[in-house]
């Protein structure tokens, strides 16, 4: 809300984005000081005001439960930040980091999976310990190639994945998929998508079951991977997975729209 | 507003002036959720959506009228029975957006 071409607020929001860290924007959509901004960003001093210091004091705490859960939304408040009162509307809108997409295999459909989760925005890792599939020539789409194990990659990472983030397992080689599997279901991942013909899915299953997976575990797996389209080519392959990844978070059987009733927005 | 980010930076870099729409509430069926965005500058230019493409037409004229003005405010679109020639969006939803100029 200056005269001048400066955005400082801005600035400081796309800097942020642009190295993936957390940050929340607050702005002032209905009552006195519309357009007035606060930005948040964890462990950071907040830039801007919302021009009262009781409003924000009581923004900038609820703004940091909004960035931790990833919520976008409306709040009321009074103009001294009280509770209970309607006079200021503030949007809060979090911007939480992408989340990640884990592909174990560097295959045929590796690829097209890879750009797949990019267009809906995963940051995207491919890993696979053979050095001569895993190259930057193949997959310069990934946001990063590691060249090792899946499991040991899981050690690292995988106390940091969570519910909105995938596992997909493309090896179809039971030396890689075993421990790559029984690693991914010992992390909070939402997803665990393991490809496979109905043949390797039942050794594999056998496999795993030797290796000490429950039944709870096996149910958690989505094997063989992605929904029943009839696809063949890696492209449409990788649609039926991601179609399985949404489906699965938003709890739907995915049968087709024009077979089901009511709002097709719930 | 993420996806807008590389056009708004352009824009900001060739000097032209901006306005930011974002939804900030969905009432019933909406086909965007609150954050989407969409940006005009003063030629004209559009980037990012915030509905189905139901009423991007009348987010811009809007938003070319809050470039002008240097005003921000609530606009609402929605439709009903008593206004079946007005925008509305095509789902039956109702979007509450605000449009503001980028100057913050």
């Amino acid at each position: 809300m200056t005269d001048s071409d400066e955005t400082p607020i801005f600035d400081r929001l796309d800097a942020a984005i642009a190295v993936e860290a957390p940050v929340a924007l607050a702005t002032i959509t209905e009552g006195p000081g519309v357009g007035a901004k606060l930005l948040f960003q964890p462990g950071e001093p907040v830039v801007g005001t919302l021009g009262d210091p009781d409003l924000d004091r009581v923004v900038t705490r609820d703004i940091e439960g909004e960035l931790a859960s990833g919520r976008t939304g409306v709040r009321h408040y009074g103009v001294h930040g009280e509770a209970n009162e309607t006079a200021v509307a503030i949007f809060i809108e979090s911007f939480a980091p992408p989340p990640q997409m884990l592909i174990f295999g560097a295959v045929d459909f590796t690829a097209a999976l890879a750009r797949v989760g990019k267009v809906l925005g995963y940051r995207v890792t491919v890993c696979d310990a053979r050095e001569v599939f895993a190259t930057r020539a193949r997959f310069p789409m990934a946001d990063e190639l590691v060249v090792d194990w899946p499991n040991r990659l899981l050690d690292q990472v995988g106390g940091g994945l969570g519910a909105r983030d995938v596992v997909c397992v493309l090896t179809h080689d039971p030396k890689f998929d075993v421990p790559a599997i029984t690693s991914a279901l010992e992390t909070g991942v939402g997803y665990i998508g393991v490809m496979g013909s109905r043949r390797t899915h039942d050794d594999r299953t056998k496999r795993l079951v030797e290796a000490g997976v429950t039944p709870e575990g096996l149910a958690r797996l989505r094997s063989p991977i992605g929904l029943d389209l009839g696809a063949r080519t890696p492209e449409e392959t990788a649609i039926s997975i991601v179609a399985e990844i949404i489906a699965l978070r938003t709890g739907r059987t995915a049968p087709a729209l024009k077979d089901t009733e009511g709002p097709i927005h719930r | 507003m993420k996806e807008i980010l590389p056009d708004l930076k352009k824009w900001q870099k060739a000097g032209r002036r901006i306005a930011v729409a974002r939804v900030v509430d969905v009432d019933g069926s909406g086909p965007r959720l609150p954050g989407a965005a969409m940006a005009v500058n003063e030629d004209g230019e559009v980037t990012g959506s915030v509905s189905g493409g139901c009423v991007e037409g009348a987010v811009v004229m809007e938003a070319l009228d809050i470039i002008d003005s240097r005003d921000r405010r609530m606009v609402t679109f929605g439709y009903s029975d008593d206004e079946a020639f007005a925008v509305g969006l095509t789902c039956g939803g109702t979007i509450h957006l605000f449009i503001e100029p980028l100057d913050w």
